[in-house]
């Protein structure tokens, strides 16, 4: 149980955990605000390391206006609230979480939780996606905001999501030669969102404006287009060289010497299931994702959920939804709120929710992915499994069960603990067993949410 | 209505030691249908820490251990996988001269078994392993022993039984039990039902339920072992290691990673159990002390089961003293995994002859008997 004596703690420093950490320094309390990154502004507002002089325009782009609301917020909250930079939850049992920070090991109790974790790409592998030079797409665009460097000189950016667009703008932006973006999307998936577009205009526009930037910067876009593989430098292993993909024109191959890819994006959810909250099948992010209400109430009193960390809606969502969040703990704790604003959030995220489907239906998911990706192709990289081994495992041993699957061949049970490979092994073990994706069930989260040093219990030298 | 299946055994239960005796009724030609609630193997059986040893048992389970030993040994010819079984050696370490002094008595003790006990001063231990941290002053060694892997191990057996025309029903939880002075009848949940002369009640932690459904009470109660695990590591640790009164233990997998064990989780609903932050940090910092590779390792996971634990530290294996045709199995207090294997044999053979060929009169449910004293989980038997 959650003592009303702790500060309320909040986890994630993004969009959703500034406007939440705001709100309850808005409202009187002192909150812990924990964040992994040095700096707050979470993914989608990274900052760069202190002494960077690159501006806002140049790293946010169209976000620039909201990036700098962000950062600006959490500056002159700074004084208000008890700011853990530099820090991961890595274990909670009870209202105790346990951190690790700069090597060392700590305790926080909290009295209300709320969990902006965010999100990863989701990846679906394609043959030649672990040699050096190919990155997902989000790490491409960490590099970018918070380095000033681009993963390569000529770049390829591939698969799918609205990622894919702000990425390629933003490298193009830069001055990084984008030789091509490969979109799995087709026109025909993007005209038939447009009815659900139109009700976000302004979402509309950027993506427009992206599409419209790439074109005068003479960016070929090739849409409905499938990742066949990538080659190497003379086919030495060593290095990126080369990506061949199908399209409605044939196969094609281009030179390159860096690749971003993804496909949209998947929930950071382990530390929702060490909180014990009850999951639910989402089939829009074909995940299963904690359950909350309306407010980010979730199934354990006073733990709450708000942001990409609860379900991918992205960053102006994840704005509301931690504002919503904080006034949901808040009023839990009795003290009074505004309620009209509370409503009118609720309705505000109710119009993003709606702005989702129609971003899902201009980017869908490559549902024939699981039934194209070879035997050979490495599934897990910690654990080198591949999607053969997979598949043995789910007809040879019966396996018909995520976690199950995981036992007998090891996917997702090395360093990533599933959180990067278990969206694809989900889809290879649901096309394999040939069931739906809700039904091969989901990774079980176990303590530490990352890799923890056993340095980190040493007494300090 | 679903159809009746007719048998010869029921088992209750899909772990080693049911799976182990679905095996050994197949190879006795008997008609056999296992119910697991859950997967084979998914509890326990497949998620304890993989020690395979008998230094250090009681010496009444030496011969059960033994006997299991040798079932071991022929684990691929059984079940077709070899489940990484390992026998590496396993060194119980001393820290002091009294722990020496006990592992010398043990020696003599266990020495008409033949474990082949080699006792390893200081010098001797750190020549033998120089990976070991400067607390270590002696060890005893048992060569023959060593670790598998439970998660291959114990699902791979029920395989080899279904292989074997055993009629394995996962998903299948009991949920009406009862006996018609020559039948039991069982229903499970999704409406199946099961008839047979003999039934095995091989639930493990939760094998006390089933003994009540007969008016046998027992003190089962459920402990939950914590352990965790680290990325892979060059290897460095070539025997299964524990430490001579008690703390953690420990084995490096072929894959590098080590597998850690020490100290109790705690149940985070009926059927699951999780390591505490507090108890997984104190193991890491006492495995960090004996194995200094670990200090630039990281810890990749933590996980935890629930095992049936007695008063007295003994199973109960054996008929029961209510029910005729019903046979217990189960109450391993941790030392299933290495047992299980003769376990199944064990009670294969009382279908068969109505009596065991190794001795089981010490683990017979009758010793609870006549007062049942039910006891709260969580309490404290240790050595009563």
């Amino acid at each position: 149980m959650s003592s009303s004596l702790a500060p309320p703690v909040v986890i994630g420093a993004g969009p959703a955990g500034v406007r939440a950490a705001q709100t309850l320094v808005a409202h009187g309390l002192r909150p812990v605000l924990i964040d992994e990154a040095a700096r707050a502004g979470g993914q989608i507002y990274r900052q760069p390391p202190p002494g960077f002089v690159r501006s806002a325009q140049a790293l946010y782009g169209f976000e620039a206006g909201r990036a700098n609301a962000v950062h600006r917020t959490m500056q002159a909250l700074q004084p208000q609230l008890d700011h853990r930079p530099g820090t991961l939850v890595w274990a909670v049992q009870g209202a105790t979480l346990q951190l690790l920070q700069a090597g060392r090991m700590g305790q926080v109790d909290h009295g209300g939780l709320i969990v902006a974790t965010g999100a990863t790409d989701r990846v679906l592998p394609f043959p030649g996606w672990t040699l050096p030079g190919v990155y997902t797409l989000g790490a491409a665009q960490v590099a970018l905001k918070y380095q000033g460097c681009a993963i390569g000189s000529r770049v390829v950016l591939a698969g799918t999501g609205p990622l894919l667009y702000l990425v390629a703008h933003q490298y193009a932006k830069a001055g990084a030669q984008v030789v091509a973006v490969l979109d799995g999307a087709t026109l025909a998936d993007q005209r038939a969102a447009l009815p659900a577009l139109l009700r976000a205009p302004a979402t509309l526009a950027k993506g427009l404006l992206y599409r419209a930037s790439l074109i005068a910067r003479g960016v070929p876009v090739h849409q409905g287009a499938r990742l066949t593989r990538a080659g190497s430098v003379d086919g030495a292993g060593e290095r990126v060289g080369s990506i061949t993909w199908r399209d409605a024109h044939g196969e094609r191959t281009l030179a390159c010497d860096a690749i971003g890819f993804g496909h949209a994006l998947r929930s950071e959810t382990q530390l929702a299931d060490l909180l014990g909250c009850e999951f639910e099948f989402d089939a829009l992010q074909r995940a299963h994702l904690p359950v909350r209400d309306a407010a980010g109430r979730s199934s354990v009193p006073g733990v709450y959920l708000a942001g990409d960390g609860a379900a991918v809606r992205g960053a102006d969502a994840a704005e509301l939804a931690g504002e919503r969040a904080a006034l949901a703990l808040l009023a839990d704790r009795g003290m009074a709120v505004n309620t009209s604003r509370a409503a009118e959030l609720e309705r505000l995220l109710q119009a993003q929710t709606a702005l989702r489907l129609g971003l899902e239906r201009a980017f869908p998911f490559p549902e024939d992915w699981a039934a194209q990706a070879p035997d050979e192709l490495l599934l897990c990289r910690c654990e080198e499994i591949s999607v053969g081994q997979l598949r043995q495992a789910a007809r040879e041993a019966g396996a018909d069960e995520l976690n199950r699957a995981k036992a007998l061949c090891r996917v997702g049970m090395g360093r990533c603990q599933g959180r990067y490979c278990g969206a694809a092994a989900a889809e290879v073990l649901a096309h394999a067993v040939g069931i739906p994706i809700a039904q091969v069930g989901r990774l079980r989260a176990q303590a530490p949410v990352k890799p923890v040093p056993f340095a980190m219990v040493e007494p300090p030298a | 209505m679903s159809a009746v299946l007719h048998a010869d055994v029921a088992i209750i239960g899909g772990g080693i030691v049911g799976a182990s005796a679905a095996l050994e009724l197949r190879a006795m030609g008997r008609r056999v249908v296992l119910l697991e609630r859950d997967l084979c193997g998914s509890r326990s059986s497949g998620v304890n820490f993989g020690g395979v040893r008998r230094q250090g048992r009681a010496l009444v389970l030496l011969p059960l251990a033994q006997r299991s030993h040798q079932l071991w040994g022929r684990l691929r010819e059984r079940i077709g996988s070899d489940g990484e079984y390992l026998r590496s050696g396993h060194l119980k370490i001393a820290r002091s001269e009294a722990d020496m002094a006990s592992l010398e008595a043990y020696r003599e003790r266990s020495r008409e078994f033949d474990l082949g006990l080699q006792l390893l001063g200081r010098d001797a231990v750190h020549e033998r392993c120089p990976w070991l941290g400067d607390a270590v002053v002696g060890g005893s060694l048992c060569p023959e022993d060593g670790h598998a892997n439970p998660r291959l191990v114990s699902p791979a057996i029920a395989r080899a039984a279904r292989d074997a025309g055993a009629d394995v029903r996962e998903r299948s939880a009991v949920v009406e039990m009862a006996h018609d002075g020559q039948c039991f009848h069982l229903r499970c949940a999704h409406g199946l039902q099961v008839s047979a002369p003999h039934l095995l009640n091989c639930a493990g932690a939760w094998a006390g339920s089933v003994a009540a459904a007969f008016g046998e009470q027992v003190p089962l109660s459920g402990e939950h072992p914590a352990m965790l695990v680290t990325e892979p590591l060059p290897r460095f640790m070539d025997l299964s290691l524990g430490v001579e009164g008690g703390g953690i233990y420990a084995r490096q997998a072929p894959r590098g990673n080590c597998v850690l064990g020490g100290g109790r989780g705690y149940t985070i609903d009926a059927l699951r159990a999780r390591s505490t932050p507090e108890v997984l940090t104190l193991a890491m910092r006492q495995a960090a002390a004996l194995l200094p590779a670990l200090r630039h390792a990281h810890v990749i996971r933590s996980w935890s089961g629930t095992e049936g634990y007695l008063p007295d530290h003994l199973p109960v294996i054996g008929p029961s003293a209510t029910t005729p045709g019903l046979l217990h199995g189960f109450g391993f207090c941790g030392e299933g995994f290495q047992t299980g294997h003769a376990v199944g044999a064990v009670l294969a053979e009382l279908v068969r002859d109505g009596r065991s060929s190794t001795p089981i009169a010490a683990f017979s449910i009758a010793r609870f008997a006549p007062t049942p004293a039910a006891s709260p989980a969580g309490s404290d038997f240790a050595h009563p």
